[in-house]
């Protein structure tokens, strides 16, 4: 399609030809993997955690689905690559050298000055674009010191940011772990360390579930199990909330952000950008569809930003930001009410036991009167000619007075369009 | 006995679900409240409740939330006309799409839980012996689902039937393509550890008087008669059967065979017609039409049900009405329209319907009937004007569904409870 807005950014004075990289996880682990994906048309791939020789584990994985889909959420106990760092860098080079477009980010995570100074410089000799510090791993790897051990302790992420920025030639993004109490803290450590970027989230700490049979929480590994990452569709709000809370801090709004956590389609690119990302990454949505999902991503950015009038991204960037206040700040005179549509409902009643059990008590069922509304819990029920007003009422009807505006019925209406949530002035 | 029968020959329209397949449908169920698909269920089964247990796997706890509702949920799961009753009113029409398979969800339960325990086990253990006494006339749906009701609250239930089969329509005259005879004695056999006893191939007539002296309370489920016969010339010969009757031989007969049939002629517009004419086809019959009298829109048969016998070539004659059956050399020839047309034809069945006079209700005193000859009842009570007697079912209703029969029998047990308390 002709006049499609442009895609590529600048991270840090990088090029890339779009936004969509994907991150460091088993989706990079090899040199051939990331080829294929960058033949798919990635704009990035950040390579898979390089650090001293680790063993994996058998199994691995655990997901929760929900009604049928599977991975709505998904955990792994997988460590960094369990694969000779000579040959990982022999593939660096030799992906660079053939996608000279794509960006390469080298994902790295060791202990001491002198590992950090020596995987730096063999990173760049191999050709990385940019460099990222695994500061979020929430499993093993923390129990060794690093990963989340770092990211969770502000001082120690200042003071490795620090001789990573030192030693490095290209720019350095920290990556940081959600697994924080307030994601504000690590992010300034890592800006007083002097990184340029900043990606987030790492994987939440989880415990995926239990296997009933036998008790063995999983992934099961023999007789036991440990606590893994948890990524996936699920954790996407958990994510835009941090990288929010970063995009409007005047102290880090000026670094270049990475966004990632549960992005699976264009959709949520868009958001994480509009909330101030310059990249997006993503792993579990290619884990669980493969390389191919982003030729969708790419088409339905750009025509959504067309559709809405930006010629770039970097004209959505950040736009999202502004609107999102403390609650203190929000109008107390602000008014919804919700408005179902006649018309296309289709009477399965959702929304007046939702509003019935879990909110306000002001939607009613057609048909049934005010006594016995009250009996079956409307005891505010409205006066009697409210009633008579809806007698021929063909779906439930909502009381707007008692209405309060909560979005409870039209989040569990299963007609998209059919309720409405109308301003009142 | 029916290994050798010809329905075994039928394969089944809706072989059980798999547990992936369940899950996967039972997903889609949208949990509606005060929902219609309950109301429009005879027995008004909780059809989501049972659903959202399915699918959370708890399937042992749908099956208790089915047969809590419908003793005979395992049979009506099949032969529930779900199109025309719960699926009908399923939302998902007015959305556009395709209703939850509510009887497919609801025997995927009851077989698995009809499999793994003992109806006691499930139904919860009867109640202590009253040592109450009920004769249940007819073995059909309505005797076993208030047969086996009554059991469960501690009454000696006999089931008497003249026939030496259980079961009555349930097992002699479903479509093999929905339920085959073995699959509806499972499920009588798996209810009758409830305690339920049998006293079969025997008639009852002589001893009606005394069945109601020894016995604290009776029940008729006794079904409609015998197939209707058409008053015309020839309708006496061979290869001209009732409906039912054929249908009971394609279910139960050992050995039956319908011989070297090519040409098959149904005469009738309703369910029995357009259940016979599917088998008939089914079983390689190379023709088989249906004579109905009048025009489509008049046809009692379901939409759906004349819509799939179409679909497996049944030709339908409307306005054609036979007005003389020609047999050569004692085999049957075939038959004269109205307009003097000789159809040529190798078996003829007339699915007009059946006798409402089931004759043995009438060796019981006090037991009236209608302009019909069905047996009247309190509808709120089905308590005929015999206060020790209770009626249920198609002698009651003219035939209906199972689940009406059903339904029927659960009013009436909630009566004769009420009565045997006091007693």
């Amino acid at each position: 399609m002709p006049d499609l807005p442009d895609l590529s950014i600048n991270f840090c004075g990088v090029k890339s030809p779009n936004p969509f990289w994907l991150a460091s996880a088993p989706p990079t682990n090899t040199g051939d993997q990331i080829m294929r994906a960058f033949d798919h048309g990635w704009g990035g791939a950040v390579w898979k955690t390089l650090g001293k020789p680790i063993q994996n584990v058998s199994s691995r994985f655990g997901a929760v689905g929900y009604k049928g889909q599977a991975m709505m959420g998904f955990n792994n106990i997988e460590l960094i690559t369990d694969r000779p760092l000579s040959v990982n860098f022999k593939e660096i080079s030799e992906v660079k050298k053939r996608y000279a477009q794509q960006t390469l980010i080298v994902s790295l995570m060791v202990e001491s000055k002198e590992e950090w100074k020596e995987l730096i410089r063999r990173s760049e000799d191999a050709g990385a674009d940019l460099l990222e510090l695994n500061f979020g791993c929430p499993h093993g790897m923390c129990e060794r010191g690093m990963g989340s051990a770092v990211g969770s302790e502000p001082q120690v992420l200042a003071e490795i940011t620090s001789w990573a920025v030192n030693f490095a030639r290209v720019p350095v993004i920290v990556k940081l772990t959600p697994n924080i109490t307030d994601i504000v803290e690590p992010a300034l450590a890592a800006i007083h360390g002097g990184a340029q970027a900043i990606s987030l989230i790492n994987t939440i700490k989880s415990l995926i579930g239990i296997d009933l049979n036998n008790l063995v929480p999983l992934p099961r590994v023999g007789n036991f199990s440990t606590n893994g990452g948890y990524c996936g569709p699920a954790v996407k709000p958990i994510a835009l909330h941090m990288l929010a809370s970063l995009s409007r801090h005047p102290k880090i709004n000026s670094a270049v952000f990475s966004g990632m956590g549960g992005i699976s389609n264009w959709h949520d690119a868009a958001e994480f950008i509009a909330l101030g990302a310059t990249s997006v990454q993503v792993c579990t949505a290619v884990m669980h569809h493969g390389y191919r999902i982003v030729e969708d991503m790419k088409e339905g950015l750009s025509l959504y930003l067309k559709s809405h009038g930006y010629s770039s991204l970097q004209q959505l960037r950040g736009r999202a930001v502004e609107y999102f206040k403390e609650w203190r700040d929000l109008d107390l005179n602000y008014r919804v009410t919700a408005h179902i549509n006649e018309a296309s409902c289709i009477g399965c009643n959702k929304c007046y036991v939702a509003c019935r059990d879990g909110a306000h008590q002001c939607i009613y069922l057609p048909g049934m009167t005010r006594e016995k509304s009250i009996e079956s819990g409307h005891p505010d029920a409205p006066a009697l000619n409210i009633f008579e007003k809806h007698e021929n009422s063909r779906v439930p009807w909502v009381d707007e007075k008692e209405c309060v505006g909560c979005n409870l019925c039209q989040l569990v209406c299963p007609v998209e369009g059919c309720i409405t949530m109308l301003e009142k002035s | 006995m029916s290994f050798s029968s010809l329905e075994c020959l039928i394969d089944e329209k809706q072989p059980v679900y798999t547990l992936a397949q369940a899950l996967c449908e039972a997903q889609r169920c949208l949990f509606c409240f005060d929902p219609p698909c309950v109301k429009a269920c005879p027995t008004e089964i909780d059809i989501p409740k049972f659903i959202s247990k399915i699918a959370s796997k708890n399937i042992i706890g749908a099956a208790q939330s089915i047969l809590s509702a419908n003793i005979l949920g395992h049979s009506c799961a099949k032969v529930c006309p779900v199109e025309v009753l719960c699926a009908k009113a399923c939302v998902y029409h007015d959305r556009g799409e395709l209703p939850i398979e509510i009887g497919r969800l609801q025997f995927f339960a009851t077989s698995q839980a009809i499999e793994k325990f003992l109806a006691p086990d499930l139904l919860g253990a009867a109640k202590a012996r009253t040592g109450k006494k009920i004769a249940l006339i007819g073995a059909g749906p309505a005797s076993v689902a208030a047969g086996a009701m009554l059991a469960l609250n501690g009454h000696q239930a006999v089931i008497f039937d003249k026939k030496n089969f259980i079961g009555g329509l349930n097992s002699a005259g479903i479509a093999p393509y929905k339920l085959k005879h073995e699959e509806a004695l499972r499920e009588i056999r798996w209810l009758s550890s409830l305690g339920l006893e049998f006293c079969l191939g025997k008639e009852i007539a002589e001893e009606a008087h005394a069945l109601e002296q020894d016995y604290d309370a009776l029940f008729m489920g006794i079904g409609l008669g015998e197939d209707k016969r058409l008053m015309i010339s020839g309708a006496d010969g061979p290869s001209v059967y009732g409906a039912c009757s054929l249908i009971e031989k394609i279910k139960t007969q050992k050995n039956f065979s319908l011989g070297n049939i090519k040409r098959a002629h149904i005469i009738g517009g309703g369910n029995t017609a357009l259940d016979l004419a599917q088998e008939l086809r089914l079983l390689g019959v190379d023709y088989v039409a249906l004579h109905y009298r009048r025009d489509e829109p008049d046809m009692s048969g379901y939409a759906h049900e004349l819509s799939a016998a179409r679909k497996l070539g049944v030709h339908v004659w409307l306005n054609s009405e036979i007005s003389k059956i020609i047999h050569e050399d004692a085999e049957l020839k075939g038959f004269y329209t109205q307009e003097g047309q000789l159809v040529e034809s190798d078996l003829l069945a007339l699915a007009i319907g059946q006798s409402h006079v089931v004759k043995i209700s009438k060796y019981f005193s006090s037991i009236s009937y209608d302009a019909r000859g069905l047996i009247q009842v309190d509808p709120k009570t089905h308590r005929t004007l015999n206060p020790k007697i209770w009626a249920a079912g198609d002698c009651v209703n003219g035939g209906k569904e199972v689940v009406n029969a059903v339904a029927e029998a659960k009013i009436a047990v909630k009566s004769m409870l009420a009565y045997l308390a006091e007693v």
